[in-house]
C-alpha cells in the first residue's frame, strides 16, 4: 500500500472549509484508507461551560475524512459526494486535545462507495465517535 | 379582584428575543459558522448565511457536507434547548435579563445523527427547521429539514437522537 498522505493533504488544501478547521493529513493513507487530524480550537467549541468541541465540527472532520477515503480507493476516478452519513457519538472529546479520524472505504459498487469512519482524541478506546456513510462513486476503467 | 392587564407586546417580544439571543450567542462554533435563528412565536428557523469558508467543493462550488451536518445538528439541539427555555421563561421561572452561560439550560447531548444529502448545497444562504418528534425525560428524537431557494426542494434532511440534560448541573 503506497502512502498517499500527500494526495490527502492536497484534497484538504482544495477545500476551504477543511482549511478553516485546520485539518491535516496523517501517515497511513492509501488503498481506500484516509487519516487526518483536527486541532483543538476555541472557535469550534460547542459547550462554553466545559470547552467541549461541537459535534458538528467532529462531523465535518469525519465527512472530509470519509470523502478522502473514497478518493484513495484504487477504483476511483472523477468526483464523489456524500449520499448519507450516520454518526454515533460515544463520548465528549476531551477539551484541548487534537481529534484524529480514520476512514476506510470498505466496499465499492459501480455507483456507490461504502465507508466506515472513527474519531478519537488522545484516548483511542472508546472512540469519540464512529460513523458510516454512502458516497456517490465514479468508477475507473475496471467496471 | 380584577384581571391584570395583558403584557404589552414589546415586553413579550423583548423577553423572548433576549432569551433566544442568550442561548445562541454563547456557542462559539455557531458564531464561527455565522448561524443565526429567527423566531416567530415559539417557531425557530435557523439561518446559515453563505460565506466562502463554508465551501467544500470549490469546483462546483458546493457547501461542505460537514457544514451541512453541523448546521442541521445545531438546529436540532437549539430547538430542544429552546423548547425547554421557552417553558421556563413563559412561566416566569427564569428571568431572561439575568441569563448567562451559567443559568442557561445544559445543551442536549447528541447520541446519533443521520444526514441524507438530497441535493448539492449551493453557494447561497441556507435555512433549516427542526421538529421534535418525541421528547421524553431522558431521550428525544428530532427531525430536521434544510432548504435554500425553495422550501419544497430540501437539500438535506436529518434525524437524530439526543440525551436530555437532567438538571442545570448535570
Amino acid at each position: 500500500m503506497s502512502d498517499s498522505q500527500p494526495n490527502v493533504q492536497r484534497f484538504i488544501d482544495a477545500l476551504p472549509h477543511a482549511c478553516d478547521l485546520g485539518l491535516q493529513a496523517e501517515p497511513g493513507c492509501g488503498g481506500g484508507v484516509a487519516r487526518m487530524s483536527m486541532p483543538y480550537d476555541p472557535k469550534i467549541v460547542g459547550d462554553p461551560r466545559s470547552g467541549v468541541i461541537h459535534g458538528g465540527a467532529v462531523s465535518a472532520l469525519m465527512d472530509t475524512c470519509s470523502g478522502a477515503a473514497v478518493l484513495s480507493h484504487p477504483d476511483y476516478v472523477g468526483a464523489t459526494a456524500t449520499l448519507d452519513l450516520r454518526i454515533d457519538y460515544m463520548r465528549p472529546a476531551t477539551p484541548g486535545q487534537t481529534i484524529h479520524a480514520r476512514a476506510e472505504c470498505y466496499h465499492v459498487t459501480r455507483s456507490v462507495a461504502f465507508v466506515r469512519v472513527t474519531a478519537h482524541d488522545d484516548l483511542s478506546d472508546p472512540p469519540v465517535a464512529s460513523g458510516h456513510g454512502a458516497f456517490t462513486m465514479t468508477h475507473g476503467a475496471k467496471s | 379582584m380584577s384581571r391584570p392587564a395583558p403584557e404589552p407586546v414589546h415586553v413579550v417580544k423583548q423577553r423572548r428575543d433576549s432569551a433566544l439571543q442568550a442561548l445562541v450567542s454563547g456557542i462559539p462554533y455557531l458564531n464561527h459558522l455565522g448561524i443565526r435563528f429567527e423566531r416567530r412565536g415559539d417557531e425557530l428557523t435557523a439561518l446559515l448565511p453563505f460565506s466562502e469558508k463554508l465551501i467544500g467543493n470549490p469546483l462546483l462550488p458546493a457547501l461542505h457536507g460537514g457544514v451541512t451536518a453541523a448546521f442541521l445538528e445545531t438546529t436540532a439541539t437549539i430547538e430542544l434547548a429552546w423548547t425547554q427555555l421557552w417553558a421556563e421563561i413563559e412561566s416566569g421561572e427564569l428571568d431572561p435579563v439575568t441569563l448567562d452561560p451559567e443559568s442557561l439550560p445544559r445543551m442536549p447531548k447528541t447520541i446519533d445523527f443521520t444526514i441524507d444529502y438530497l441535493r448539492t448545497g449551493l453557494p447561497r444562504d441556507a435555512y433549516a427547521r427542526a421538529r421534535i418528534v418525541r421528547s421524553g425525560r431522558r431521550y428525544a428524537s428530532v427531525q430536521v429539514e434544510a432548504w435554500q431557494d425553495n422550501r419544497n426542494k430540501l437539500f438535506a434532511q436529518a434525524t437524530g437522537h439526543f440525551l436530555m440534560p437532567q438538571s442545570r448541573d448535570g
